[in-house]
Protein backbone atom coordinates (compact mmCIF):
# COMPACT_ATOMS: atom_id res chain seq x y z
CA UNK A 1 0.00 0.00 0.00
CA UNK A 2 1.17 3.50 -0.80
CA UNK A 3 0.71 6.40 1.57
CA UNK A 4 1.14 10.03 0.56
CA UNK A 5 1.71 12.82 3.05
CA UNK A 6 1.35 15.66 0.59
CA UNK A 7 0.02 15.83 -2.98
CA UNK A 8 1.16 18.71 -5.18
CA UNK A 9 0.14 19.57 -8.72
CA UNK A 10 3.28 21.26 -9.98
CA UNK A 11 2.74 24.60 -11.71
CA UNK A 12 6.06 24.46 -13.54
CA UNK A 13 8.83 22.00 -14.28
CA UNK A 14 11.12 24.05 -12.05
CA UNK A 15 8.70 23.67 -9.14
CA UNK A 16 8.42 19.94 -9.85
CA UNK A 17 12.20 19.61 -9.93
CA UNK A 18 12.71 21.53 -6.69
CA UNK A 19 10.13 19.40 -4.93
CA UNK A 20 11.51 16.20 -6.43
CA UNK A 21 15.07 16.66 -5.17
CA UNK A 22 13.85 16.51 -1.56
CA UNK A 23 14.12 13.12 0.12
CA UNK A 24 10.91 11.13 0.03
CA UNK A 25 9.49 12.97 -2.98
CA UNK A 26 8.31 11.18 -6.07
CA UNK A 27 6.80 12.10 -9.41
CA UNK A 28 3.75 9.89 -9.71
CA UNK A 29 3.20 9.64 -13.49
CA UNK A 30 0.10 7.48 -13.98
CA UNK A 31 0.69 5.98 -10.52
CA UNK A 32 -0.10 2.45 -11.69
CA UNK A 33 3.22 0.87 -10.80
CA UNK A 34 3.81 3.02 -7.71
CA UNK A 35 0.47 1.85 -6.33
CA UNK A 36 1.62 -1.77 -6.49
CA UNK A 37 4.41 -1.13 -4.00
CA UNK A 38 4.63 -0.48 -0.30
CA UNK A 39 5.90 3.07 -0.27
CA UNK A 40 5.59 6.04 1.97
CA UNK A 41 5.76 9.12 -0.22
CA UNK A 42 6.32 12.42 1.52
CA UNK A 43 5.51 14.58 -1.47
CA UNK A 44 3.73 13.15 -4.50
CA UNK A 45 4.34 15.41 -7.48
CA UNK A 46 1.75 15.42 -10.24
CA UNK A 47 2.72 16.79 -13.67
CA UNK A 48 -0.87 16.70 -14.95
CA UNK A 49 -1.24 20.49 -15.22
CA UNK A 50 1.90 21.08 -17.30
CA UNK A 51 0.45 20.36 -20.74
CA UNK A 52 2.59 17.24 -21.14
CA UNK A 53 -0.37 15.14 -22.28
CA UNK A 54 0.01 15.98 -25.98
CA UNK A 55 1.60 14.28 -28.97
CA UNK A 56 3.06 16.97 -31.21
CA UNK A 57 4.40 16.41 -34.69
CA UNK A 58 6.33 18.36 -37.29
CA UNK A 59 8.25 17.36 -40.43
CA UNK A 60 11.20 16.11 -38.40
CA UNK A 61 9.84 14.36 -35.34
CA UNK A 62 7.12 13.29 -32.95
CA UNK A 63 7.27 14.85 -29.52
CA UNK A 64 5.39 12.81 -26.94
CA UNK A 65 4.76 14.49 -23.58
CA UNK A 66 5.59 12.45 -20.49
CA UNK A 67 1.94 12.48 -19.39
CA UNK A 68 0.59 11.11 -22.68
CA UNK A 69 -1.27 7.90 -21.89
CA UNK A 70 -0.55 4.50 -23.39
CA UNK A 71 -4.03 4.64 -24.88
CA UNK A 72 -3.13 7.89 -26.65
CA UNK A 73 -0.13 6.36 -28.40
CA UNK A 74 -2.22 3.30 -29.23
CA UNK A 75 -4.80 5.44 -31.02
CA UNK A 76 -2.57 8.10 -32.59
CA UNK A 77 -2.99 7.55 -36.33
CA UNK A 78 0.11 9.40 -37.45
CA UNK A 79 2.45 7.70 -35.00
CA UNK A 80 1.05 4.31 -35.96
CA UNK A 81 1.25 5.05 -39.67
CA UNK A 82 4.91 5.93 -39.23
CA UNK A 83 5.59 2.76 -37.22
CA UNK A 84 3.39 0.42 -39.25
CA UNK A 85 1.24 -0.08 -36.12
CA UNK A 86 4.21 -1.28 -34.06
CA UNK A 87 3.36 1.23 -31.32
CA UNK A 88 -0.26 0.03 -31.24
CA UNK A 89 0.83 -3.60 -31.19
CA UNK A 90 3.25 -2.96 -28.34
CA UNK A 91 0.63 -1.59 -25.94
CA UNK A 92 -2.65 -3.21 -27.00
CA UNK A 93 -2.32 -6.13 -24.58
CA UNK A 94 -1.21 -4.12 -21.56
CA UNK A 95 -3.97 -4.96 -19.05
CA UNK A 96 -7.01 -3.15 -20.46
CA UNK A 97 -8.29 0.10 -21.93
CA UNK A 98 -9.05 1.54 -18.47
CA UNK A 99 -5.48 0.86 -17.34
CA UNK A 100 -3.97 2.29 -20.54
CA UNK A 101 -6.04 5.46 -20.12
CA UNK A 102 -4.13 6.09 -16.89
CA UNK A 103 -0.65 4.67 -17.49
CA UNK A 104 1.71 7.23 -18.97
CA UNK A 105 4.48 6.92 -21.55
CA UNK A 106 6.73 8.95 -19.26
CA UNK A 107 6.15 6.59 -16.35
CA UNK A 108 6.87 3.54 -18.50
CA UNK A 109 10.07 4.95 -19.98
CA UNK A 110 11.28 6.53 -16.72
CA UNK A 111 10.84 3.26 -14.85
CA UNK A 112 13.00 1.35 -17.34
CA UNK A 113 11.08 -1.71 -16.20
CA UNK A 114 12.23 -5.13 -17.31
CA UNK A 115 8.75 -6.05 -18.45
CA UNK A 116 8.21 -2.88 -20.48
CA UNK A 117 6.69 -3.27 -23.93
CA UNK A 118 6.95 0.51 -24.23
CA UNK A 119 10.69 0.73 -23.67
CA UNK A 120 11.17 -2.15 -26.12
CA UNK A 121 9.32 -0.51 -29.00
CA UNK A 122 10.80 2.97 -28.53
CA UNK A 123 14.34 1.57 -28.36
CA UNK A 124 13.83 0.14 -31.83
CA UNK A 125 13.07 3.63 -33.18
CA UNK A 126 15.32 6.67 -33.54
CA UNK A 127 14.24 7.86 -30.08
CA UNK A 128 15.47 10.38 -27.53
CA UNK A 129 14.35 11.59 -24.15
CA UNK A 130 14.19 15.20 -23.08
CA UNK A 131 15.22 15.60 -19.45
CA UNK A 132 14.54 18.85 -17.60
CA UNK A 133 18.16 19.24 -16.47
CA UNK A 134 19.94 16.68 -18.61
CA UNK A 135 18.69 17.89 -22.00
CA UNK A 136 18.04 15.64 -24.96
CA UNK A 137 19.87 12.32 -25.00
CA UNK A 138 19.40 9.06 -26.95
CA UNK A 139 16.91 6.70 -25.35
CA UNK A 140 19.49 3.91 -25.59
CA UNK A 141 21.78 5.96 -23.33
CA UNK A 142 18.96 6.86 -20.94
CA UNK A 143 17.91 3.20 -20.66
CA UNK A 144 21.27 2.38 -19.09
CA UNK A 145 21.45 5.36 -16.73
CA UNK A 146 20.67 5.05 -13.06
CA UNK A 147 17.49 6.68 -11.84
CA UNK A 148 18.13 10.15 -10.48
CA UNK A 149 16.06 13.19 -9.58
CA UNK A 150 15.84 14.70 -13.06
CA UNK A 151 12.45 14.92 -14.76
CA UNK A 152 11.54 13.16 -17.97
CA UNK A 153 9.68 15.79 -19.98
CA UNK A 154 9.17 14.26 -23.41
CA UNK A 155 10.05 11.33 -25.63
CA UNK A 156 11.17 12.39 -29.08
CA UNK A 157 10.96 10.09 -32.08
CA UNK A 158 12.82 11.33 -35.14
CA UNK A 159 11.09 10.66 -38.42
CA UNK A 160 14.08 8.79 -39.76
CA UNK A 161 12.80 6.36 -42.40
CA UNK A 162 12.16 3.12 -40.59
CA UNK A 163 10.65 -0.29 -41.05
CA UNK A 164 9.56 -1.83 -37.76
CA UNK A 165 7.60 -4.80 -36.46
CA UNK A 166 6.66 -5.59 -32.88
CA UNK A 167 5.69 -8.86 -31.27
CA UNK A 168 5.54 -10.31 -27.79
CA UNK A 169 4.75 -13.60 -26.15
CA UNK A 170 2.30 -13.64 -23.30
CA UNK A 171 1.08 -16.70 -21.42
CA UNK A 172 -2.30 -15.04 -21.38
CA UNK A 173 -3.63 -11.89 -23.02
CA UNK A 174 -3.24 -8.84 -20.71
CA UNK A 175 -0.57 -10.56 -18.59
CA UNK A 176 3.02 -9.32 -18.36
CA UNK A 177 5.03 -10.49 -21.38
CA UNK A 178 7.33 -13.52 -21.26
CA UNK A 179 9.42 -11.86 -23.94
CA UNK A 180 9.09 -8.70 -26.05
CA UNK A 181 10.70 -8.22 -29.44
CA UNK A 182 10.86 -5.18 -31.70
CA UNK A 183 12.79 -5.40 -34.95
CA UNK A 184 13.56 -2.45 -37.18
CA UNK A 185 15.73 -1.22 -40.01
CA UNK A 186 17.17 2.27 -39.68
CA UNK A 187 19.81 3.60 -42.10
CA UNK A 188 20.08 0.12 -43.66
CA UNK A 189 21.02 -1.41 -40.32
CA UNK A 190 18.83 -4.04 -38.71
CA UNK A 191 18.28 -3.82 -35.00
CA UNK A 192 16.30 -5.96 -32.60
CA UNK A 193 15.29 -5.02 -29.09
CA UNK A 194 14.57 -7.82 -26.64
CA UNK A 195 12.72 -7.03 -23.42
CA UNK A 196 11.20 -8.98 -20.52
CA UNK A 197 14.28 -11.24 -20.58
CA UNK A 198 13.08 -10.75 -17.74
CA UNK A 199 15.58 -7.93 -17.32
CA UNK A 200 15.49 -4.56 -19.03
CA UNK A 201 15.27 -4.35 -22.80
CA UNK A 202 18.55 -4.78 -24.66
CA UNK A 203 19.34 -3.41 -28.12
CA UNK A 204 21.16 -5.69 -30.57
CA UNK A 205 22.29 -4.28 -33.91
CA UNK A 206 23.44 -6.23 -36.93
CA UNK A 207 27.04 -5.05 -36.61
CA UNK A 208 28.35 -8.06 -38.54
CA UNK A 209 26.01 -7.36 -41.47
CA UNK A 210 24.51 -10.84 -41.25
CA UNK A 211 21.48 -9.45 -43.05
CA UNK A 212 23.38 -7.79 -45.90
CA UNK A 213 21.43 -10.19 -48.08
CA UNK A 214 18.06 -11.01 -46.54
CA UNK A 215 17.09 -14.62 -47.13
CA UNK A 216 15.95 -17.64 -45.16
CA UNK A 217 19.41 -18.60 -43.91
CA UNK A 218 20.61 -15.05 -43.10
CA UNK A 219 17.41 -14.38 -41.14
CA UNK A 220 18.02 -17.56 -39.15
CA UNK A 221 21.65 -16.60 -38.57
CA UNK A 222 20.69 -13.13 -37.31
CA UNK A 223 17.95 -14.55 -35.05
CA UNK A 224 20.49 -16.90 -33.50
CA UNK A 225 22.93 -14.02 -33.09
CA UNK A 226 20.25 -11.96 -31.31
CA UNK A 227 19.43 -14.88 -29.01
CA UNK A 228 23.11 -15.47 -28.22
CA UNK A 229 23.57 -11.74 -27.45
CA UNK A 230 20.53 -11.47 -25.14
CA UNK A 231 21.10 -12.85 -21.65
CA UNK A 232 17.91 -14.38 -20.28
CA UNK A 233 16.74 -15.50 -16.87
CA UNK A 234 13.94 -17.56 -15.36
CA UNK A 235 10.93 -16.49 -13.36
CA UNK A 236 7.39 -17.75 -12.83
CA UNK A 237 6.40 -16.78 -16.40
CA UNK A 238 9.05 -18.76 -18.20
CA UNK A 239 12.48 -20.35 -18.05
CA UNK A 240 15.66 -18.88 -19.45
CA UNK A 241 15.78 -21.62 -22.10
CA UNK A 242 12.20 -20.94 -23.17
CA UNK A 243 12.92 -17.22 -23.47
CA UNK A 244 16.01 -17.84 -25.58
CA UNK A 245 13.94 -20.06 -27.86
CA UNK A 246 11.25 -17.37 -28.14
CA UNK A 247 13.83 -14.72 -29.02
CA UNK A 248 14.88 -16.74 -32.07
CA UNK A 249 11.29 -17.37 -33.14
CA UNK A 250 10.02 -13.80 -32.70
CA UNK A 251 13.09 -12.17 -34.28
CA UNK A 252 12.78 -14.45 -37.29
CA UNK A 253 9.05 -13.82 -37.62
CA UNK A 254 9.50 -10.06 -37.26
CA UNK A 255 12.09 -9.85 -40.04
CA UNK A 256 10.07 -12.09 -42.33
CA UNK A 257 6.95 -10.03 -41.75
CA UNK A 258 8.85 -6.78 -42.27
CA UNK A 259 10.49 -7.99 -45.48
CA UNK A 260 7.48 -9.86 -46.81
CA UNK A 261 9.16 -13.27 -46.71
CA UNK A 262 6.52 -16.00 -46.34
CA UNK B 1 -6.07 17.27 3.44
CA UNK B 2 -7.15 18.70 0.09
CA UNK B 3 -10.35 20.40 -0.90
CA UNK B 4 -11.67 19.01 -4.16
CA UNK B 5 -14.61 19.75 -6.36
CA UNK B 6 -15.89 17.44 -9.06
CA UNK B 7 -19.09 16.53 -10.85
CA UNK B 8 -20.38 13.11 -9.84
CA UNK B 9 -23.26 11.62 -11.79
CA UNK B 10 -24.36 15.09 -12.83
CA UNK B 11 -24.12 16.69 -9.39
CA UNK B 12 -21.37 19.05 -8.32
CA UNK B 13 -19.66 17.87 -5.14
CA UNK B 14 -17.17 19.69 -2.96
CA UNK B 15 -15.37 17.76 -0.24
CA UNK B 16 -12.16 17.49 1.71
CA UNK B 17 -10.11 14.36 1.20
CA UNK B 18 -6.77 13.02 2.39
CA UNK B 19 -3.86 13.52 -0.02
CA UNK B 20 -3.70 9.80 -0.75
CA UNK B 21 -7.42 9.18 -1.05
CA UNK B 22 -8.20 6.93 -4.00
CA UNK B 23 -11.18 7.75 -6.17
CA UNK B 24 -12.79 4.36 -5.49
CA UNK B 25 -13.00 5.13 -1.76
CA UNK B 26 -14.28 8.64 -2.39
CA UNK B 27 -17.03 7.27 -4.64
CA UNK B 28 -18.10 4.63 -2.13
CA UNK B 29 -18.14 7.30 0.57
CA UNK B 30 -20.61 9.10 -1.70
CA UNK B 31 -22.87 6.04 -1.87
CA UNK B 32 -21.73 4.74 -5.26
CA UNK B 33 -21.61 1.12 -4.16
CA UNK B 34 -21.46 -0.29 -7.69
CA UNK B 35 -17.77 0.66 -7.62
CA UNK B 36 -15.86 -2.20 -6.00
CA UNK B 37 -12.38 -3.58 -5.47
CA UNK B 38 -11.80 -6.93 -7.09
CA UNK B 39 -8.08 -7.37 -7.29
CA UNK B 40 -5.90 -4.62 -5.75
CA UNK B 41 -3.50 -5.02 -8.70
CA UNK B 42 -5.17 -2.68 -11.23
CA UNK B 43 -6.13 -5.69 -13.34
CA UNK B 44 -9.76 -6.67 -12.93
CA UNK B 45 -11.69 -3.64 -14.19
CA UNK B 46 -14.35 -3.96 -11.51
CA UNK B 47 -13.78 -0.41 -10.31
CA UNK B 48 -14.24 1.12 -13.80
CA UNK B 49 -15.81 4.58 -13.88
CA UNK B 50 -15.93 7.21 -16.60
CA UNK B 51 -13.78 10.30 -16.10
CA UNK B 52 -14.61 12.90 -18.73
CA UNK B 53 -16.27 10.05 -20.70
CA UNK B 54 -13.09 7.94 -20.59
CA UNK B 55 -13.06 4.59 -18.75
CA UNK B 56 -10.49 4.53 -15.95
CA UNK B 57 -9.66 2.38 -12.93
CA UNK B 58 -10.89 4.29 -9.90
CA UNK B 59 -8.77 2.03 -7.66
CA UNK B 60 -5.63 3.50 -9.22
CA UNK B 61 -6.53 7.17 -9.47
CA UNK B 62 -6.00 9.71 -6.73
CA UNK B 63 -9.14 11.65 -5.86
CA UNK B 64 -6.93 14.73 -6.00
CA UNK B 65 -6.22 14.10 -9.66
CA UNK B 66 -9.95 13.79 -10.36
CA UNK B 67 -10.38 17.31 -8.96
CA UNK B 68 -12.21 19.44 -11.51
CA UNK B 69 -13.28 16.49 -13.65
CA UNK B 70 -16.60 14.82 -14.41
CA UNK B 71 -17.11 11.33 -13.04
CA UNK B 72 -19.88 8.88 -13.87
CA UNK B 73 -20.51 5.60 -12.08
CA UNK B 74 -23.15 3.01 -12.90
CA UNK B 75 -25.52 4.77 -10.50
CA UNK B 76 -25.62 7.71 -12.92
CA UNK B 77 -25.95 5.64 -16.09
CA UNK B 78 -28.66 3.13 -15.27
CA UNK B 79 -30.86 4.23 -18.18
CA UNK B 80 -28.06 3.81 -20.73
CA UNK B 81 -27.08 0.48 -19.17
CA UNK B 82 -30.64 -0.81 -19.20
CA UNK B 83 -30.56 -0.88 -23.00
CA UNK B 84 -28.23 -3.86 -23.07
CA UNK B 85 -27.87 -5.50 -19.63
CA UNK B 86 -30.96 -7.64 -20.18
CA UNK B 87 -29.34 -9.19 -23.24
CA UNK B 88 -26.33 -10.19 -21.13
CA UNK B 89 -28.56 -11.56 -18.36
CA UNK B 90 -30.51 -13.59 -20.94
CA UNK B 91 -27.29 -15.46 -21.71
CA UNK B 92 -26.75 -16.34 -18.05
CA UNK B 93 -23.44 -14.54 -18.39
CA UNK B 94 -23.49 -13.18 -14.86
CA UNK B 95 -23.28 -16.10 -12.51
CA UNK B 96 -22.12 -14.40 -9.32
CA UNK B 97 -22.55 -10.93 -10.83
CA UNK B 98 -19.59 -9.41 -9.00
CA UNK B 99 -17.83 -8.28 -12.18
CA UNK B 100 -20.98 -6.91 -13.77
CA UNK B 101 -20.72 -3.17 -12.89
CA UNK B 102 -17.23 -2.92 -14.38
CA UNK B 103 -18.30 -4.80 -17.49
CA UNK B 104 -21.33 -2.58 -17.93
CA UNK B 105 -19.34 0.64 -17.48
CA UNK B 106 -16.71 -0.42 -19.98
CA UNK B 107 -19.36 -1.62 -22.44
CA UNK B 108 -20.96 1.82 -22.24
CA UNK B 109 -17.55 3.39 -23.01
CA UNK B 110 -17.08 0.98 -25.94
CA UNK B 111 -20.49 1.62 -27.49
CA UNK B 112 -20.16 5.38 -27.14
CA UNK B 113 -16.90 5.41 -29.11
CA UNK B 114 -17.67 2.49 -31.42
CA UNK B 115 -21.43 1.92 -31.78
CA UNK B 116 -21.04 -1.06 -34.11
CA UNK B 117 -18.01 -3.05 -32.94
CA UNK B 118 -16.86 -6.36 -34.38
CA UNK B 119 -16.49 -9.33 -32.03
CA UNK B 120 -12.72 -8.81 -32.02
CA UNK B 121 -13.18 -5.13 -31.11
CA UNK B 122 -15.52 -6.09 -28.26
CA UNK B 123 -13.03 -8.67 -26.93
CA UNK B 124 -10.18 -6.22 -27.25
CA UNK B 125 -11.97 -3.35 -25.50
CA UNK B 126 -13.29 -5.54 -22.69
CA UNK B 127 -10.05 -7.49 -22.17
CA UNK B 128 -9.40 -5.51 -18.99
CA UNK B 129 -12.58 -6.77 -17.33
CA UNK B 130 -12.05 -10.08 -15.62
CA UNK B 131 -14.83 -12.57 -14.92
CA UNK B 132 -14.00 -15.71 -13.00
CA UNK B 133 -17.34 -17.48 -13.51
CA UNK B 134 -18.31 -17.59 -17.08
CA UNK B 135 -15.44 -17.49 -19.58
CA UNK B 136 -16.68 -14.35 -21.34
CA UNK B 137 -18.63 -16.08 -24.09
CA UNK B 138 -21.95 -15.23 -22.45
CA UNK B 139 -21.08 -11.55 -22.22
CA UNK B 140 -19.95 -11.54 -25.85
CA UNK B 141 -23.15 -13.27 -27.02
CA UNK B 142 -25.24 -10.85 -24.97
CA UNK B 143 -23.60 -7.76 -26.47
CA UNK B 144 -23.78 -9.27 -29.96
CA UNK B 145 -27.50 -10.02 -29.52
CA UNK B 146 -28.09 -6.44 -28.34
CA UNK B 147 -26.27 -5.04 -31.39
CA UNK B 148 -28.18 -7.37 -33.73
CA UNK B 149 -31.52 -6.42 -32.19
CA UNK B 150 -30.67 -2.75 -32.54
CA UNK B 151 -29.85 -3.31 -36.18
CA UNK B 152 -33.16 -5.13 -36.72
CA UNK B 153 -35.07 -2.29 -35.06
CA UNK B 154 -33.35 0.18 -37.38
CA UNK B 155 -34.35 -1.86 -40.44
CA UNK B 156 -37.94 -2.13 -39.17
Amino acid sequence: MVTIDKYVRAKSLEEAYELNVAKGSQIIGGMLWIKMGNNKIKTAIDLCDLGLDKIEEDDEQFSIGAMVSLRDIELNESLNRYTNNAIRNSVKDIVGVQFRNLATVGGSIWGRFGFSDVLTVFLALDSYVELYKGGIIPLSEFANMKRDKDILVRIIVKKTPVKITYSSMRNQRTDFPVITCATSVIDDTYRTVIGARPNKAILITDENRLLADVNESSVKAFSEYVAASSPTGSNLRGSSEYRTHLIKVLTERNIKEMEGIS
Amino acid sequence: MIEISLTLNGKKITDTVSDDSLLIDFLRDHRCYSVKRGCETSNCGLCTVLMDDMPVLSCSLLTARANGHTIYTLEGLTEEASEFVGFIADQGADQCGFCNPGFVMNTIALLRTNPDPTDDEIKSFLAGNLCRCSGYEGQLRGIRNFLNSREKNKEA
